[in-house]
């Protein structure tokens, strides 16, 4: 994959609004056929990003290259890229066959040809049949299925998507959801899709870039992100994490210890840190990672086998429970006050015991569970 | 009535309360007894405007057959018909300026815009007069319509401002979005204006142009000062012919007029009342 030439490549782009900084020296490739997608909090530079691609701001520093040729004095309606609005706007003036016909009609694609492409395209995503229709009698998700046919219609090298999900409801977003990347499978054209939905980003994309106040802070995989995160950023931002402030006690190649003033125990790795410079460093650790184990009074901390006794491995009370179904979110409050953060999947049918709220409980973790972050 | 007594009134439903009802009916009269009175008055068989003395259509025929009220209607029609188009033009370019840029001397240019509108007519007729006279005086003795053209100016720099601020009022809910994404499947700026812009526009053109042509017909008091003994438009005639008595054929005149601008009115409300023209949707280009 990556001896290949990639698709997009931006080089050092910073883009300023005046005195704003909306990106900041952001370099970045795509790989052709990849689901990438550009992650983040409102505000945080992504939309920029991708309105750069598509020729609607222009760079103020750096280059923007797709198959290896700059773009940069390239005009949108000439670039091979095609996006998805997050209004969708689709043109309310025409039909929908109108609407995907559009981009070949300017393109001056030949009358029979431009039929049967919008009849496919149609097809394409399940709108078969309801060519004649006005835009005012579709719903949400088909005026989306519109703009999305309408852009693939014109067979773009990158298909670009503005929070592609976001204006449609719970249950239908869900069902977008798979569309999208079986459609992404089947026309195999590369995505680009921003989002600030991380559950969104973490489904759809191969490889995710999270951004923050222009900068880019880590690109890499779904599991990757959520894994091993480079950052208190993108451990925070990327699903919920209990984070330790400490420092680094002892650091073995094969076991390193994080003292931490917020627990009473000590935090023990099963490998060593590498690029501790002896400063403070946080352990994160995400909920489900966490177990939960009932406290009789007089109980010994548990032991999970990979870690000395006494370490991973805090008392707590639960002060707070919520129910989502199919699992459940405790809050339990340690020792000094602080609130962990503990997710359990809901087995109670089967072999469970519950918990309830006042209940005193054993927190415990493996050794190879918290990852370490450096900043 | 009986029937509707037997429920009681609901506190929303205004319509049906007595002191509503009054208001309505006193509004109704007001409004509208004036100009009944009028276009009844024009089928009085009397040279007196007074007294009711039978029906007949002969103030009808003595005012088609009136050359000098035949011409100022004429003129006025032609008036209206070029400064609206003019105005459209003006004032819809104007409003996409405002709506689309932002340059030095926008707030200026906004608040100039409105001076038209708000200036009295007095004063605006006192200024063309003198603009006329001093400024740019108009070639007296030109052949028809060209005679005309002090007047048309005077119209088109009152009336474009009021297309303006239509059309700038629709452009605000017009989503930026749907000009990107003409321009990302591939359309130029032109194309991109023509195609997606205008039809969005459509509606308020046609209320604008509709404004544009009744302010201009209409228009007494600054067409006076601005035209001269050969260029008479219908409401000043009709001011002239008052000047010696209000005789049938004045109200006769007046209920041609008020015919015509409640038609013109009704087919704008129509072409606006389409759905397809008020949601920004021309008739789909058939290529």
């Amino acid at each position: 994959m990556s001896d290949k030439p990639p698709i997009i490549t931006f080089e050092n782009i910073t883009k300023r609004f005046g005195k704003m900084v909306a990106v900041d020296n952001v370099s970045l490739s795509v790989q052709e056929g990849e689901f990438f997608s550009l992650l983040g909090p409102s505000g945080c530079g992504k939309t920029t990003l991708l309105r750069m691609l598509a020729g609607f701001e222009t760079p103020t520093e750096g280059r923007i290259l797709i198959d290896g040729q700059d773009i940069s004095a390239v005009p949108p309606n000439k670039r091979p890229v095609n996006m998805v609005f997050q209004s969708y706007a689709v043109f309310p003036h025409m039909t929908v066959a109108d609407n995907v016909a559009y981009g070949l009609k300017v393109d001056r694609v030949p009358a029979a040809e431009r039929k049967r492409r919008v009849e496919e395209a149609l097809e394409l995503v399940q709108l078969g049949g309801l060519g004649a229709r006005k835009p005012d009698q579709l719903s949400g998700g088909q005026r989306q299925r519109v703009a999305l046919a309408r852009a693939l219609v014109k067979r773009p090298r990158v298909l670009l998507l503005d929070e592609p999900l976001s204006a449609l409801d719970a249950k239908l977003r869900e069902q977008m959801r798979t569309e999208l990347s079986t459609l992404q499978e089947k026309v195999g054209i590369t995505f680009i899709m921003v989002t600030h939905d991380q559950d969104e980003a973490l489904a759809l994309a191969s490889r995710c870039a999270v951004m923050n106040r222009g900068l880019l802070q880590q690109v890499a995989s779904p599991n990757d992100l959520y894994e091993f995160p480079n950052s208190r950023f993108v451990a925070d931002f990327i699903g919920t994490v209990n984070l330790f402030e400490g420092v680094l006690a002892v650091d073995e190649p094969d076991h390193a210890v994080i003292k931490s003033p917020d627990v009473a125990t000590d935090i023990f790795l099963d490998h060593g840190v590498t690029g501790a410079s002896g400063g403070v460093i946080w352990a994160a650790l995400r909920p489900e990672k966490i177990e939960l184990r009932k406290r009789p009074d007089g109980s010994v901390a548990p032991n999970l086998g990979d870690a000395p006794q006494g370490a991973n491995a805090l008392a707590g009370v639960i002060r707070h429970e919520a129910y989502l179904g199919g699992e459940s979110i405790y809050e339990v409050e340690i020792e000094g006050g602080r609130r962990i953060k503990v997710k359990r999947t809901n087995l109670t049918r089967w072999d469970q015991e519950d918990f309830a709220l006042g209940e005193a409980v054993w927190l415990c973790w493996h050794a190879c569970s918290p990852a370490v972050l450096l900043s | 009535m009986a029937k509707a007594r037997k429920y009681p009134v609901g506190p929303l439903e205004y319509l049906r309360r007595w002191q509503m009802q009054a208001w309505l009916a006193a509004v109704g009269l007001f409004l509208y007894v004036p100009l009944i009175a009028l276009m009844a008055f024009s089928f009085n068989d009397s040279r007196r405007n007074i007294v009711w003395k039978g029906f007949t259509l002969k103030y009808y025929d003595k005012a088609f057959h009136d050359a000098s009220l035949i011409e100022a209607f004429g003129n006025s029609l032609t008036i209206a018909a070029v400064s609206t188009v003019v105005s459209l033009a003006l004032g819809a370019m104007v409003a996409l300026v405002l709506w689309r840029f932002r340059f030095p001397g926008k707030t200026v240019l906004d608040g100039a815009l409105a001076l038209p509108i708000v200036v009295p007519e007095i004063c605006m007729g006192v200024a063309m007069l003198v603009f006329f006279a001093r400024v740019m005086p108009w070639p007296q003795g030109l052949i028809w319509p060209l005679n005309l053209g002090a007047i048309i100016i005077a119209h088109i720099s009152f009336s474009f401002p009021f297309v303006a601020v239509v059309v700038r009022a629709r452009m605000a809910s017009f989503n930026r979005e749907m000009e990107e994404a003409a321009r990302d499947l591939g359309a130029g700026e032109w194309r991109t204006i023509v195609d997606v812009i205008l039809p969005h526009m459509a509606p308020s053109l046609v209320a604008g142009a509709l404004l544009a042509f009744t302010l201009s017909l209409d228009d007494f008091v600054i067409t006076f000062f601005t035209a001269g003994p050969d260029t008479v438009t219908f409401p000043v005639k009709v001011y002239s012919m008052v000047r010696f008595s209000v005789t049938p054929e004045v109200n006769a005149a007046s209920t041609i007029l008020i015919v015509l601008t409640v038609i013109l009115t009704a087919v704008a409300l129509r072409l606006q009342g389409d759905p397809a023209v008020t949601a920004g949707h021309a008739p789909a280009d058939k290529s």
